[in-house]
């Protein structure tokens, strides 16, 4: 099966790279968006591991305290719709950068920071509630998944947050360029990821708690 | 944990203090050769900041090489323990457990992976065309990942205790109960370390050859090494996160009192199993398929042939990968997951002997009427097929889960698997290198030599392993370190030892070999080093120059250099220079790999402060990456002019 007939698509990108979006102008730029998309391939793979185990030892309270007994839903759906605020507000952040309008784009930015870091104050303080009831890592198998799951999120949208905040920093020094908007739109597509992976805690870990015991 | 002074470096063994003895003697040796020929310079600037995928790709290869050295010594020493029964060799079973698990550990994770890696480094950009890999920073990143990885995990056996708990370090005897001391958290985060790598790596290959192929190099034209290479690195994708999970979740376990695989507080031993597995088996796969791929690119370059079925070659890659994650159960048949279960995995794990067997019959097709050339890297592949082809017939008997129970942890699985892992991974790895060492150092390795090293090394491993077969139908249990004289082992058992000497020597020769084609050896003058088929016999001088091709080739058929010579095109009479982009040096990962050995030595401890300063490193490097500004530099095209005419002066000289 030769495929002699088929044009490479390759040759067909004769078009000026200008008049691509700024993000994949450069050739390094469109490699590092796909590169990060494998490495969000590879990000799914990990959190199914830790889905996968979790549900695994769903039962395995051992004798220690229940989740039944200790999730706060009114926290988790503030939780939920902050984090999916700031899907959306990135998403704005990555429309104005579209448009060329840097600054616009820098406060959508901000105030995906200020979302995404009152998500991690409320998983914070939730974590915090449930250690003082009993329910840490070492408590039993079913607490380690659970914190290990949850924290594994958090853990990255704290890494994104300071992603955030650096580019913030290098688009104030720099200006809005093929570089700095490349790692923009990477950043953001990482932050959509966190809130996929936060929709299947939302349901597999809290809302299922509703309807099993 | 919190070992006194005097607990903190291993004293008391022999085999130890000659290894400490050893480990002090290299280093010095090492920083006084380097510093009386002024070479730290050229080190740091050549080598460890270098972005250049070839020479990436040597020190993979030069890496792998001291591991298998270290792994190797280990069997020696396993199989003079077993050579008669009762043997007082190793003292205690302490020892032995250690030796087997460093073992184990380092040929897979060690030698296998980051030797094929280095292969891949070498030829695959030059086989696509390509200038280098998509993130040459990151593809240097991964290299130091790897290379601290390795060296916490070796310290293990002079600082603070080996791990023992077998390559597969099982819950719950990898746990804190039945492995005390740090020596598994040396396994935990050495292998952490070293993943992180693997990962980085399987990233930047699917990206470099998804992305970056020479005009005209469809994917149905690629060359079966770099098919092999992307099949493998979805499969780094797919299987690696899982390890770094099932290695977390044994660290907070064993760090800080988590209860996933304990037998207490509802911990399930045998989900370690599984995880481990479900990675542990597609690893099998990522240490043979770049190794089917090196074979198939040596048997069309000696028997002058075209590849014979390369669509289904194709297909039956892309069918091993898939059904390499629907396995990983045989592994462990009798632990009873139930006839269902177990007759699923059966099934699927006799399945893949199907698409194999293509493969199989597809070398030899292509073999026949070929002119074969009996150079060593095409001898490697005619002994491949034959052995290989024997641990495989015994993996089918062993997927059997019925005569499993029969077969399971005794010699006759140690012998399947050396035969698949020898005769496939390394019986590949030394093709691979002999066939591009040319590629990477500008001269062939002796042939005479070449020839000794191939008969004795491949008579060496049937005499140690075949009788290993009968060893095991007689019973005899694997990771045992002694027997006795009444279990009527000792007459294989010691021609099994015999051969593993054989083995080690004819190792010895091969790197001899490295050394005295160094030194006496003529050097290659052109690229064309074997009469290859594929593009990375297609640059102008032998090593090729940095920027690999003045122009990318077009390519116009499956074997793209060959069809090249048929038509009397050179691919290296470029009418018009361009300039050519390149990437920059950066010392920024070596540096970061630094912290990331710090940091995982501390927590191996305990010592919170020390993994605190390590991940606080590894934050600093990653900011001052972030906000560097690296572009990469151009190569003018008047200067690729001048290398390339200085570059044909020079094979005018020697050929003149």
């Amino acid at each position: 099966m030769r495929m002699d007939n088929k044009i490479d698509p390759k040759e067909l990108e004769d078009f000026p790279d200008e008049e691509r979006p700024l993000e994949y102008q450069t050739e390094t730029g469109s490699l590092n968006i796909f590169g990060f998309w494998m490495f969000l391939g590879a990000e799914i793979v990990l959190f199914s591991a830790l889905f996968g185990t979790y549900f695994v030892l769903i039962f395995r309270t051992d004798s220690s305290v229940l989740p039944t007994e200790l999730f706060d839903m009114g926290l988790v759906l503030a939780m939920t719709f902050t984090l999916l605020t700031s899907s959306f507000t990135s998403g704005l952040a990555i429309n104005e950068m579209r448009l060329g309008n840097a600054r616009r784009m820098m406060i959508w930015i901000g105030i995906t920071l200020v979302l995404g870091l009152g998500f991690l104050g409320m998983e914070i303080y939730e974590f915090v509630e449930f250690a003082s009831e009993g329910a840490t890592l070492a408590t039993s198998a079913f607490w380690s998944a659970f914190f290990l799951l949850l924290g594994t999120h958090g853990v990255h949208v704290a890494m994104g947050v300071a992603w955030f905040i650096i580019i913030l920093i290098q688009i104030k020094m720099r200006g809005l360029n093929p570089v700095t908007a490349n790692k923009t739109f990477i950043a953001s597509l990482y932050w959509h990821f966190l809130d996929v992976i936060w929709i299947f805690i939302f349901t597999g870990v809290y809302l299922l708690r509703l309807v099993i015991a | 944990m919190d070992p006194a002074w005097d607990e903190f470096i291993i004293t008391g063994e022999p085999f130890i203090l000659a290894g400490q003895i050893a480990i002090l003697v290299t280093t010095i040796g090492i920083i006084f050769i380097l510093t009386y020929f002024k070479k730290w310079k050229w080190l740091w600037n050549e080598w460890i900041t270098t972005p250049d995928h070839r020479k990436i790709g040597i020190m993979y290869i030069i890496a792998s090489l001291l591991m298998m050295i270290r792994a190797g010594v280990d069997a020696m020493m396993m199989r003079t323990q077993l050579a008669a029964p009762n043997m007082p060799f190793l003292g205690e079973a302490q020892h032995y457990n250690e030796i087997f698990t460093t073992h184990g550990t380092i040929m897979i994770i060690f030698v296998a992976t980051p030797f094929l890696i280095g292969l891949m480094n070498v030829a695959v950009p030059l086989q696509i065309g390509a200038r280098d890999v998509a993130f040459p920073f990151v593809n240097n990143l991964s290299f130091w990942t790897f290379f601290w990885g390795a060296m916490l995990f070796n310290i293990s056996f002079v600082i603070g205790g080996a791990p023992d708990a077998g390559w597969s370090a099982y819950m719950p005897l990898a746990s804190n109960d039945l492995s005390m001391g740090p020596g598994q958290n040396f396994y935990l985060l050495g292998l952490q370390i070293s993943g992180i790598g693997t990962l980085a790596t399987g990233i930047n290959l699917v990206t470099t050859i998804i992305k970056m192929r020479a005009k005209g190099m469809t994917l149905m034209r690629m060359p079966m090494f770099t098919w092999t290479t992307l099949i493998t690195s979805l499969i780094i994708i797919g299987s690696f996160p899982i390890l770094t999970v099932a290695l977390a979740m044994q660290t907070f376990d064993r760090l800080w009192d988590a209860a996933f695989f304990t037998l207490q507080d509802g911990g399930m031993p045998m989900m370690w199993v599984n995880l481990f597995w479900l990675w542990g088996h597609p690893e099998v796969y990522i240490v043979i398929l770049p190794a089917f791929g090196i074979f198939s690119e040596i048997i069309t370059t000696f028997a002058r042939k075209r590849l014979f079925g390369y669509t289904s070659m194709v297909f039956a890659i892309a069918a091993i990968s898939g059904l390499s994650f629907l396995v990983w159960v045989h592994h462990f048949f009798t632990m009873g997951a139930g006839p269902m279960v177990n007759s699923f995995f059966s099934i699927s794990t006799m399945a893949i002997a199907v698409p194999t067997g293509v493969k199989i019959f597809n070398w030899l097709a292509t073999l026949h009427r070929g002119r074969i050339r009996f150079n060593v890297p095409m001898v490697w592949a005619l002994g491949f097929i034959p052995n290989f082809t024997i641990g495989g017939v015994t993996g089918v008997m062993l997927a059997m889960a019925a005569a499993d129970y029969q077969y399971h942890n005794t010699y006759f699985l140690v012998s399947h698997f050396h035969y698949v892992l020898i005769a496939g991974t390394i019986f590949g790895c030394f093709a691979g290198t002999i066939y591009w060492w040319p590629k990477m150092f500008g001269v062939k390795l002796n042939e005479r030599l070449g020839h000794w090293v191939f008969w004795l090394f491949m008579i060496g491993f049937n005499v140690t392993f075949f009788p290993q077969y009968f060893l095991g139908l007689d019973g005899m249990p694997r990771r045992i370190y002694t027997y006795f004289p009444e279990d009527g082992w000792f007459s294989l058992n010691f021609l099994s030892t015999v051969g593993a000497y054989m083995m080690g020597f004819a190792f010895v020769l091969l790197v001899y070999n490295m050394y005295y084609s160094y030194r006496y050896e003529k050097r290659e003058t052109s690229g064309d080093a074997w009469g290859g088929r594929t593009l990375e016999w297609a640059t102008s001088s032998a090593i090729p120059p940095h920027y690999n091709f003045a122009q990318i080739p077009e390519v116009k058929d499956q074997d793209a250099f060959w069809q090249m010579k048929q038509e009397g095109v050179d691919p290296n009479g470029v009418e018009e220079y361009q300039d050519v982009h390149m990437p920059n040096h950066s010392g920024n990962p070596f540096v970061m790999c630094v912290f990331m050995f710090i940091g995982g030595f501390g927590l191996v401890f305990h010592w919170w402060t020390i993994g605190i300063i390590g991940a606080l490193g590894i934050f600093a490097c990653m900011i001052q990456r972030s906000f560097s500004r690296d572009d990469g530099h151009i190569v003018s095209a008047e200067e690729v002019r001048k290398e390339e005419a200085e570059i044909r002066e020079g094979q005018a000289n020697e050929n003149g």
